[in-house]
C-alpha cells in the first residue's frame, strides 16, 4: 500500500517536473501561450468587476462568442471517439499507438468548455447553487453539467490510468479501463446530443427548434475533431520521438470524408426546409445568409464557412489529399469552416430578430475576444503539457524504475514530500 | 525535443537555480498583473459569507427571511438614504391574476413603460424596461414588421395600432423549465418570480422566453437616490445586484395587497384591465367571457395569462366609425 502511494506521488511529481523541461522552442511556445492565457485572465477579471457589460451581448442577443466556442469545443471533445472506436471496436492497429492523444485532447477540450460556460455566467460566485438546488431533470443545462463533467472524469481516468501503469512498467489491467472506454464512447455521443438539446428544446427560437440540429452537431464534430487531431498528431511526430504512422492519419482522413459529406447533406436538408417553405421561421436563417435589410453582419462569415467546407470536402474526396500537405489544407479549412458554421453561425442568428421582431446585431468586444483567446491558449497549453508528459512515459524513457535508479528511493520520496 | 534532462538527480547548479528563480518571479508578477483589475471590486458585501451561505427563497425559515429582510433594509438605507418598507408578500388564496389589454384603445403613449420603471426600481443606466410597446401595421399582426423605436411628434398615428408586450406570466413557462438552479418559479397566483440572490446569470431563461420579457443586469444597476420606490417586496421590486435576471411581476408588491399594477393606473385610455380570473364578477372574467380575445404566439403553447382584446366597434382613438350599412339594406 505504502509503495503504491509513493509510486503515485512520484508519478504526479514527475508529470509536473517534466512539464517544465524541454527545448528552447518548447519554452518559447509555452511562454507565448502563458502570456495569451494571462491576457485572457486579465480581461476576465475586468469582466468580473464590471459585469457582462464588457461583452458585446445585449438583452436582444443574450449569448455570443462564449457559447459559440463552447458548442464547437463540445464537438471537438466528443470527436475523440473517432479514434477510440476504430481502436477498441475494430482493433485498428495504426491508430492504437495514438489513441491516447485523442483522449488527452478530449480532456483539454472539456476543460475549455467548462471555462467558456463559466465565463458566460453573470454570477460565477454562485456556481455552488448548482449543487444545492439543481433543476434536474427538467433543465437541459443540468444534463449538460452531468454530461460534461462525467466525460471529463472518464477521460481523466482512462488517460491517467494508462500513463500511470506505463510509468510503473506494468501491463494495464483490462477490467480497470476497458469498461470505461466503452462507457466513454456512449458518453461522447451524449455530450454533444445533450448540448444540441439545450438549443433544440426552445420553442421560442425557431431556428434552433429543429430535430436535425443534434445529428448535425455530431456530423460536424466528427469532421472537425479528427481534422484537429490529424494536425496535432503531425506536431507530435515532428517535435517528439513518438512514432505516428501515415496510415493513422489516412484512417482519420476516411472518417472526415464521411462525416463532412453527412454534415453538408444535413445542412442542405435544413436549408431546403427553411427556404422552400419560406415561412416566418425563415427570418434567422435569412439573416445569416443574406442579411435582413441593412443588417448583414454574419453574411461574409457564413459564406466564408460555406466556401471552406465545400473546398475541404472536395479536397478530401480527391486523391490529392493522400498527400499530407493537401490533407492538412483540407483539415484547416474544415476546422475553420465548422467553427464559423456551428459557432457564430448557429448561436447568434437564433437571436436575430428577437421573438418580438426587433433586429439588434451582435459583435464581440475586444475584452470578450481576449477572454476567448485566453481560454483557447490555456487549453492548448494544457494539451501541450499532456503530450509533453505522455510521450516519454509511453516510450519507456521515463519510468519509476529509472527515476528510482537515478535518484535512489529516498530522493524520490523527498522530492515528492517537497512537492 | 530531446530526451535529455528527463531523469536527473536533485543536484541543482547555480545557473539553473537562478534561471528557475527568475522564471518563477516573473511568472508570479505576471499573474499578479493579470489579476490586478480585481482591485476595482466594489460592493464587497455582495461577496460576503452571509451572501454566500444564503439559502434559496423556498428554503428560508420565517426567521431567516426576517433577518434577510433586515439586512436588505440596512443595505438599501446605506445606499439610498431611505429606509425601505420591504416585505415578503405571499400570494393570496383563491387568486389567479390575469391581465387584459384592449388594443383598439391603446394609443402607444408609453406612459405604462415609464410608470413601470418608476414603480419597480429598474436600473436607469443601463436602462432596463419591462414593457415594450410595438407599433404595428394595420392589417397585420406580424411582429417582424413592428416598429419598436417609433418616435412621432404625436401618438396615435393613423396608419398603425399599438401592442404593448410584457411578461405574459405563462401557465407553462419555458423560462422556469430551463432554469438550472430553480431561481425562477411560478407562484400560486400565477406570477412567475425570480430569487435575485439565487440566479447564477446564465441567461438560459432569456433565450427560452417567446415574449422577450426577461432582462439581464449586464452592469450594476444605477438608480438615483430620489427615484427609489421604498415600497418593496422581496420577490419583485427590491434593488437588484448585477449579473442577474429580472422581469415584470404584475407589480406583486401592489397587487397582492389589493392595488392595481402601476402600468394600469397610469394608462390614460383605460386599455389595461387586471384582476382575479377565479372571481366570476371580476372585470377580467367579464372580458374573457364576452370580448374577442387572443393571446400572442398561441402556437408557442405556453398558455399566457396576458390577453389582448378589441372592441367590436372600432375605437374613439382611431379612424372614425363608418356608418354600419349593408348594401341594399337601406330603409
Amino acid at each position: 500500500m505504502k509503495s503504491a502511494v509513493v509510486g503515485y506521488i512520484s508519478f504526479c511529481w514527475q508529470c509536473i517536473r517534466i512539464s517544465f523541461r524541454g527545448t528552447r522552442l518548447y519554452f518559447l511556445w509555452m511562454t507565448l501561450l502563458s502570456v495569451i492565457a494571462l491576457l485572457g485572465l486579465n480581461a476576465y477579471c475586468k469582466q468580473f468587476v464590471h459585469g457582462l457589460v464588457t461583452t458585446g451581448m445585449t438583452d436582444q442577443v443574450s449569448w455570443g462568442m462564449y457559447i459559440a466556442n463552447f458548442t464547437f469545443l463540445v464537438g471537438l471533445a466528443a470527436a475523440a471517439v473517432m479514434l477510440v472506436i476504430p481502436v477498441y471496436v475494430y482493433r485498428n492497429m495504426d491508430l492504437h499507438d495514438v489513441v491516447i492523444f485523442g483522449e488527452l485532447f478530449a480532456v483539454a477540450a472539456i476543460i475549455m468548455c467548462i471555462m467558456f460556460v463559466t465565463a458566460d455566467l453573470g454570477r460565477p460566485d454562485r456556481f455552488h447553487h448548482l449543487l444545492l438546488r439543481i433543476n434536474f431533470p427538467m433543465s437541459m443545462l443540468t444534463w449538460d453539467v452531468f454530461a460534461l463533467n462525467g466525460y471529463l472524469l472518464l477521460n481523466l481516468h482512462i488517460c491517467g490510468y494508462l500513463l500511470y501503469t506505463a510509468y510503473r512498467g506494468r501491463k494495464p489491467t483490462k477490467l480497470f479501463y476497458i469498461p470505461f472506454v466503452f462507457i466513454a464512447i456512449f458518453w461522447a455521443v451524449s455530450i454533444h446530443t445533450v448540448t444540441a438539446f439545450l438549443y433544440v428544446g426552445l420553442g421560442s427560437r425557431p431556428m434552433w427548434n429543429s430535430a436535425i440540429i443534434g445529428p448535425r452537431f455530431l456530423a460536424s464534430a466528427f469532421a472537425a475533431g479528427p481534422a484537429f487531431i490529424i494536425l496535432t498528431l503531425q506536431i507530435v511526430r515532428r517535435f517528439t520521438t513518438h512514432e505516428v504512422k501515415d496510415e493513422a492519419l489516412f484512417t482519420l482522413r476516411r472518417i472526415i470524408q464521411v462525416a463532412m459529406i453527412i454534415n453538408i447533406f444535413l445542412l442542405v436538408c435544413e436549408l431546403f426546409t427553411e427556404f422552400y417553405t419560406d415561412s416566418a421561421h425563415l427570418a434567422s436563417i435569412e439573416y445569416l445568409f443574406f442579411g435582413l435589410g441593412d443588417h448583414k453582419a454574419l453574411v461574409p462569415w457564413i459564406w466564408t464557412a460555406m466556401a471552406m467546407n465545400m473546398t475541404s470536402v472536395i479536397l478530401l474526396m480527391l486523391p490529392v489529399s493522400q498527400s499530407i500537405r493537401f490533407l492538412n489544407v483540407a483539415c484547416v479549412l474544415a476546422i475553420f469552416g465548422i467553427w464559423i458554421e456551428k459557432g457564430m453561425g448557429l448561436i447568434i442568428p437564433a437571436f436575430v430578430p428577437t421573438p418580438l421582431g426587433e433586429i439588434v446585431e451582435y459583435a464581440p468586444t475586444w475584452n470578450e475576444t481576449l477572454v476567448c483567446f485566453g481560454i483557447w491558449a490555456f487549453g492548448i497549453l494544457f494539451y501541450t503539457m499532456s503530450v509533453r508528459v505522455a510521450v516519454p512515459i509511453l516510450s519507456g524513457e521515463l519510468t519509476y524504475k529509472l527515476v528510482k535508479a537515478r535518484n535512489g528511493g529516498e530522493a524520490v520520496a523527498s522530492a515528492a514530500a517537497g512537492q | 525535443m530531446s530526451s535529455d534532462g528527463l531523469i536527473t538527480g536533485n543536484g541543482v547548479s547555480r545557473r539553473s537555480f537562478l534561471r528557475t528563480g527568475v522564471a518563477a518571479a516573473s511568472g508570479v508578477s505576471a499573474m499578479a498583473a493579470a489579476l490586478s483589475p480585481l482591485a476595482g471590486l466594489k460592493d464587497l458585501d455582495e461577496f460576503s459569507l452571509d451572501h454566500w451561505l444564503k439559502k434559496h427563497y423556498k428554503e428560508m425559515t420565517p426567521e431567516e427571511m426576517e433577518t434577510t429582510l433586515e439586512r436588505i433594509r440596512e443595505e438599501v438605507e446605506q445606499r439610498y438614504a431611505v429606509r425601505p418598507d420591504i416585505r415578503d408578500i405571499k400570494p393570496l388564496d383563491g387568486v389567479e391574476f390575469v391581465y387584459a389589454l384592449n388594443i383598439s384603445r391603446c394609443i402607444g403613449c408609453r406612459r405604462c413603460v415609464h410608470a413601470c420603471v418608476a414603480e419597480n426600481n429598474q436600473s436607469r443606466s443601463p436602462e432596463i424596461q419591462y414593457i415594450r410597446v410595438l407599433k404595428m401595421e394595420k392589417g397585420s399582426i406580424n411582429l417582424e414588421t413592428s416598429d419598436h423605436h417609433y418616435d412621432p411628434p404625436e401618438v396615435p398615428e393613423h396608419d398603425s395600432y399599438y401592442m404593448p408586450v410584457q411578461c405574459h406570466q405563462c401557465k407553462k413557462p419555458p423560462c422556469v423549465k430551463v432554469c438550472p438552479v430553480e431561481a425562477t418559479w411560478q407562484e400560486a397566483d400565477g406570477i412567475t418570480v425570480i430569487d435575485y440572490d439565487w440566479c447564477i446569470g446564465c441567461r438560459y431563461c432569456e433565450a427560452a422566453c417567446p415574449y422577450w420579457a426577461r432582462r439581464f443586469n449586464f452592469a450594476t444597476p444605477k438608480l438615483p437616490k430620489d427615484k427609489l420606490n421604498a415600497n418593496m417586496a422581496y420577490l419583485s421590486n427590491r434593488p437588484r445586484p448585477k449579473g442577474v435576471m429580472e422581469k415584470c411581476t404584475f407589480c406583486l408588491q401592489r397587487t397582492r395587497e389589493g392595488r392595481m399594477p402601476a402600468c394600469l393606473e397610469v394608462c390614460p385610455t383605460g386599455s389595461r384591465k387586471f384582476g382575479n380570473v377565479l372571481d366570476p364578477e371580476s372585470e377580467v372574467s367579464y372580458i374573457l367571457r364576452e370580448k374577442r380575445i387572443f393571446v400572442l404566439k398561441e402556437e408557442a403553447g405556453t398558455l399566457p395569462r396576458f390577453f389582448y382584446y378589441f372592441d367590436e366597434r372600432g375605437s374613439r382613438f382611431h379612424d372614425p366609425l363608418i356608418p354600419l350599412t349593408v348594401e341594399g339594406d337601406t330603409p
